[in-house]
């Protein structure tokens, strides 16, 4: 049998001056006239997002997608629904495609929780036959039957999760794609959501391209990993192997920060160098002291917010801290270096992740994931001894044990 | 078991992809019907809006024009003959302006939903299209009220001059629609735009006024004059003046075609660009 979905030297190329700034007709006759008068030299100012892309993915095969934020996944999956055309190659999907990239598309505030459901499928793309088929079923897993025919606006975020979640739940193609959807909402519905779907995708052969950051949920429902970086397949093999290359993927020997593209934010404050200030290694209980040296490339930003976040192994987030939760840094300068210091770091003895960003008044400017991996070791802070296994849980904190006295 | 077969390639070549959309007609139906219902649940008179509009512009115009400036209507009151013209402009103006906004209001699901986009500009046109139907109404309880004559011929001019403003209204609603996408500063102009048609058509006017007939003929490039020209025919009792709505017809078409292919050209890349 032939794959459901053959890749063939795939690429796509963004052109950066096409990105947000938008058009305007403006600055389209400026330029015409600019190019009367200097001769074209057009830069190329543009980007492979993906590039050589071959894959087949055999019907009834769960594909997981994983790399790290700019290594393509999103682009790959955009071209596979055919949001936006590849540049080069083709790619030949055999069967309906249904796809998530993001629940509850289309949703209207002022329509009814079931004209919604109406809206809502045939955008992606059931047929009014079918929604009516399947009406109670996708109102009951919603578990919002009471409020049914009352305006989406009243609902909370919740609820209109829960039900854009049960539409999607019960999309029947034979291809689904599906993009982070599953990280929102709350543990217990989306667990019933991945129920529902390895429910069909066993009994239907349902083919399933999956792209997450949630290592456990990629174990959990997918057979087959893929691994991007910067837009070429690294690996492909099952999906445990996979994910543990890709966790082991040794970013200590940093790619320059210069050379890193995965950053998020509006880049007009950016992240320069981020290193460990620690001279001896770290302990469960010892002190932490990261340094991120920052600068800016436009004069008017307003630099106001730094923020280191920890991640264990498997990036289940950890420890979230913001210069602004003490409020501790006045009158910060365009660039420089900013010190965050953890006296007592409780964590156990472990590999672990950190994550920076740094924001401006206009929001985040530069966010950076997996800066670097860094080891815990293992600290006797109970002076008794013991030492908290790692399996057992990631944080090590001060406590005390007392004998309720029976005071009859 | 039988599956389609869909082949994803860099944009090349052009088709029209009209097989694709009937595919897709549900979807047609929802949009217009998201935007019907979403419209009239938001406001408190609702329906009433499609009414209140063109009778107040009548209102108005009447005034204006039939008591301060005296045009001579010939055998139509002028209440009627501006009602005519209004209601055919309100449809012209509504699918134009909306089409033209459509793209970017729906950005949310241009960026990620595949289906053939088509469908937004040319469901706003549907949405205008139920609006007129309402005025449509409010015009015949109207005539029925001014004793106004009405020619059988009605049921010929009548609908041809709908087809032609729907056609001239799709052509330019898609046309601006991927001029939005594309240059995020065009949406300004576009008011300017209907402004300089409204008035270059008869809506309030009728165009054989106009002496020159180099004027006239140049006006009749504006689609909505040969709109209007064809639906007062059974008021007015007098043969449409066949140059105008030749005139019309054409650049209804060059509308039409210059409009659905500058949209497929840039269709591809919406969802890069909004």
């Amino acid at each position: 049998m032939k794959p459901a979905i053959e890749i063939q030297n795939l690429g796509k190329r963004y052109k950066l001056a096409d990105a947000p700034p938008y058009l305007a007709i403006r600055d389209e006759i400026v330029s015409s006239v600019k190019n009367i008068f200097y001769s074209k030299k057009k830069q190329d100012n543009s980007f492979w997002a993906l590039q050589d892309i071959n894959l087949n993915i055999q019907s009834g095969e769960r594909v997981g997608i994983i790399g790290r934020n700019g290594a393509g996944k999103s682009t790959l999956l955009k071209i596979i629904s055919r949001i936006t055309p590849p540049t080069t190659g083709n790619v030949i999907i055999r069967g309906r495609v249904g796809s998530l990239l993001e629940v509850g598309t289309g949703f209207h505030p002022e329509l009814t929780g079931r004209e919604n459901i109406y809206l809502n499928g045939s955008i992606l793309g059931l047929k009014k036959m079918e929604i009516n088929k399947h009406l109670d079923a996708i109102i009951d897993f919603s578990g919002v039957e009471k409020f049914i025919d009352m305006p989406l606006k009243n609902y909370s975020s919740g609820m209109q999760l829960r039900l854009a979640f049960s539409v999607a739940a019960h999309l029947e193609p034979e291809i689904l794609l599906i993009d982070e959807v599953l990280a929102v909402g709350d543990v217990e519905f989306q667990k019933k959501c991945i129920g529902k779907m390895e429910e069909v995708s066993k009994n239907h052969g349902r083919t399933i391209v999956f792209v997450s950051h949630n290592m456990a949920s990629l174990q959990n429902f997918c057979t087959k990993g893929v691994l991007l970086e910067n837009g070429i397949i690294k690996e492909e093999n099952d999906i445990n192997t996979v994910i543990k290359s890709y966790l082991s993927n040794p970013l200590k020997q940093k790619l320059k920060f210069s050379e890193r593209k995965d950053r998020i934010g509006n880049g007009q404050v950016k992240i320069v160098n981020v290193t460990l200030l620690n001279e001896t290694g770290i302990r469960t209980g010892g002190s932490l002291k990261v340094e991120i040296e920052y600068t800016s490339l436009a004069n008017d930003v307003e630099v106001s917010e730094f923020g280191i976040s920890i991640w264990d192994n498997n990036e289940g987030k950890i420890i979230s801290l913001s210069s602004t939760f003490k409020n501790q840094l006045q009158q910060i300068s365009n660039s420089g270096k900013v010190i965050c210091e953890i006296p007592y770091l409780p964590l156990v003895n472990g590999t672990y992740i950190l994550n920076a960003f740094v924001s401006s008044l206009f929001g985040i400017e530069d966010y950076i994931e997996r800066i670097f991996e860094f080891e815990v070791h293992e600290n006797d802070i109970f002076g008794t001894g013991k030492i908290v296994n790692p399996e057992w849980g990631k944080i090590a904190v001060e406590h005390n044990w007392f004998i309720q006295n029976d005071t009859k | 078991m039988e599956k389609f077969t869909t082949n994803i390639q860099p944009p090349s070549g052009f088709s029209l992809g009209f097989k694709e959309l009937w595919q897709y007609r549900e979807l047609f139906y929802f949009f217009t019907w998201r935007d019907i219902k979403v419209k009239y649940k938001q406001t408190y008179l609702g329906i009433l809006w499609a009414l209140l509009q063109p009778l107040g512009m009548m209102l108005l115009f009447t005034y204006i024009f039939s008591r301060t400036w005296k045009i001579d209507t010939g055998t139509v009151a002028y209440p009627i003959f501006v009602l005519s013209g209004l209601i055919l402009w309100n449809l012209f103006n509504s699918s134009v302006s909306h089409a033209g906004e459509s793209m970017i209001q729906n950005a949310n699901i241009i960026k990620k939903i595949y289906f053939p986009r088509l469908i937004i500009p040319y469901s706003s046109v549907l949405v205008a299209l139920v609006d007129f139907a309402i005025a449509f109404i409010i015009f015949f309880v109207l005539c029925l009220y001014f004793k106004q004559p009405m020619d059988i011929s009605a049921i010929i001019y009548f609908p041809s001059g709908i087809i032609v403003a729907v056609l001239a209204a799709g052509g330019l609603g898609t046309f601006l629609a991927a001029l939005n996408v594309k240059y995020r500063d065009f949406r300004y102009a576009q008011p300017f735009l209907l402004q300089v048609l409204f008035f270059s058509s008869q809506a309030i006017y009728p165009l054989q006024a106009i002496q020159q007939s180099e004027l006239k003929y140049l006006l009749a490039v504006n689609p909505m004059n040969a709109v209007i020209e064809l639906f007062r025919v059974p008021l007015t009792g007098i043969p449409p003046d066949i140059t105008i709505v030749a005139i019309g017809i054409t650049s209804t078409l060059f509308l039409l075609i210059i409009g659905l292919f500058y949209f497929r050209k840039t269709e591809a890349y919406f969802a890069d660009l909004a």
